[in-house]
């Protein structure tokens, strides 16, 4: 059996929580992957909330669903961290939006890494970047695909015509690598 | 063609479109409002016609109409609006006309919630309308399989003249998978649609009926179908069968449950449980070859997202009740792999 990363990522609505999942998602398509992307729907959306489960495997997917057993959970606010901390199983990792979440997990089985995404991007002076910043974070640890793949993503993910936003996104996924590391 | 990112419910559109499907009639319900949605967007550009009817009701005697005139086309909704479709589809059924209906199922019973369920087996296997008639009905376990079975069911509608119905849940509609829309390697070879109502062009009239007075002869009509649908049970059983080989021990589950029971039938492999999985990929007619020769299986255990119904098939299939213990759950609620694990193993026991 090859290597599996299911990876869940929570905010709400306008941190680009979903298109997180799908830029991992799509680059571990383009990377020959067996890939899963599955959104919350419904009443779980309402209030602003949103959450996306991702499954990127060497194998055919079983259960596209994360329950518990997440090896990557990335939470970008306060909500989504008193409501999600559980979903990393044991010895997995958890990122935190450290812009917004200045509480610690009560958790010592897992790896935690702080990310101040917010900040970032507006010292980078577009607050929009926070997702990338964060998407390059969690790569540069995790190594799930290759960075070039996730702006070849990009443009599958937001379309052809926003092509010219890449280099910008480059740059915000090399800053948020070196923030790890 | 290269694969490509899509959601299942706009998996459905594209494969619809690519089979040739031009009129699409329905009415909003989540979680399959991409469906309507994408192809309000899509069939005019295709020269097909989206209708957003009043209801359901009136979305289900559309279809009916415009299967009718030789048309291929379809309905989606998801399960409180396909229990309000049953009367349509009894009529076409009697009718024998090739519609496709796709159902992704939500939580019951009555309104119930959105989130995915299995709890609709009863009205589409079973089918929910009066009368005898039987359905056939396809049971996706992930977007490809979505594409391919909508590709072939308005080949199968066709051929059989009688509805298919599509039976995915709302994760099935809401999840995005690799796909790749292509046509079937073996294409069917299709009758001529001879009966369609197309219209006086100088040639016989044609008659779509549904009401038959007389008893005798409505018997009759009951028994022509009858022979057609024993043809189905016999050419159209379908299953994969997941790590049978040398199993002592047999889950048997079908859609998302399936994905669920595979990674558990993956760890518990690994614990040295002797365990494999029939998944039907069809529902109905549903796959009982898949439990012959298979007398030495210990146990069934069937796992479905609803209180059990599929229980009742798989005890007919393996011709004996005893030996078949169930867990699923209902409502919406997904159970994860842990559960069904400890489920399979307070069945197996020491087992291993």
């Amino acid at each position: 059996m090859g290597v599996t990363h299911k990876i869940f990522c929570a905010g709400f609505g306008g941190q680009g929580v979903m298109s997180m999942g799908q830029l991992f998602s799509y680059a571990g398509l383009l990377a020959g992957k067996e890939v899963t992307w599955c959104p919350s729907y419904g009443p779980e959306m309402r209030g602003g909330e949103a959450n996306c489960s991702v499954n990127i495997s060497d194998d055919l997917i079983g259960s596209p669903v994360i329950k518990q057993d997440a090896t990557v959970a990335v939470l970008m606010n306060v909500a989504a961290f008193k409501k999600f901390e559980n979903q990393v199983k044991p010895g997995g990792s958890l990122y935190l939006n450290s812009s917004l979440i200045h509480e610690k997990p009560s958790r010592t089985d897992i790896n935690v890494y702080y990310v101040p995404v917010n900040d970032i991007a507006a010292e980078m002076g577009n607050t929009k970047l926070a997702n990338m910043i964060m998407l390059g974070a969690v790569n540069k640890i995790e190594k799930i695909v290759d960075d070039e793949l996730l702006l070849e993503a990009f443009t599958k993910v937001f379309g052809e015509k926003k092509a010219n936003l890449i280099p910008i996104n480059r740059e915000a996924i090399a800053k948020g690598a070196a923030s790890v590391g | 063609m290269a694969k490509i990112l899509l959601k299942g419910n706009e998996a459905v559109v594209r494969a619809a479109i690519e089979a040739g499907c031009r009129y699409f009639f329905g009415y909003p319900i989540t979680p399959q409002n991409e469906i309507p949605e994408y192809f309000s967007k899509e069939l005019p550009k295709v020269g097909g016609t989206f209708v957003q009817a009043e209801s359901e009701v009136a979305a289900i005697n559309m279809l009916y109409g415009a299967v009718a005139a030789g048309a291929r086309a379809m309905t989606s909704s998801s399960s409180p609006g396909v229990a309000l479709k049953q009367e349509g589809i009894g009529y076409i059924s009697k009718a024998e006309l090739p519609a496709v209906i796709v159902n992704m199922m939500r939580g019951g019973p009555g309104l119930g919630s959105i989130q995915p369920s299995q709890s609709d087996y009863n009205m589409c296997v079973k089918c929910g309308s009066n009368g005898d008639y039987r359905n056939i009905v396809m049971a996706p376990g992930n977007i490809q399989e979505l594409v391919d079975m909508v590709i072939e069911a308005f080949d199968m509608a066709d051929y059989y003249t009688n509805p298919v119905v599509i039976l995915a849940d709302g994760l099935i509609g809401q999840m995005m998978e690799p796909v790749e829309i292509k046509q079937p390697e073996v294409k069917r070879e299709m009758p001529e649609k001879t009966w369609a109502l197309t219209g006086k062009n100088g040639g016989e009239p044609h008659r779509i009926i549904n009401l038959n007075l007389d008893a005798n002869e409505l018997e009759q009509v009951n028994i022509e179908l009858f022979k057609k649908y024993a043809v189905i049970e016999e050419n159209e059983q379908r299953y994969e069968e997941y790590k049978m080989d040398d199993a002592e021990y047999a889950f048997v589950s079908y859609g998302t449950a399936s994905r669920i029971v595979r990674s558990a039938v993956n760890e518990l492999r690994n614990e040295g449980y002797k365990v494999g999985m029939i998944r039907p990929l069809l529902l109905w007619p549903f796959p009982e070859k898949a439990f012959e020769g298979k007398d030495h299986i210990k146990k069934y255990m069937d796992v479905e997202f609803s209180m059990g119904q599929m229980v009742d098939d798989v005890k007919l299939a393996c011709n004996d009740k005893h030996k078949v213990e169930f867990y699923g759950r209902a409502g919406g609620v997904i159970p994860s792999v842990n559960e069904v694990v400890d489920f399979a193993k307070k069945v197996m026991g020491g087992a291993q």
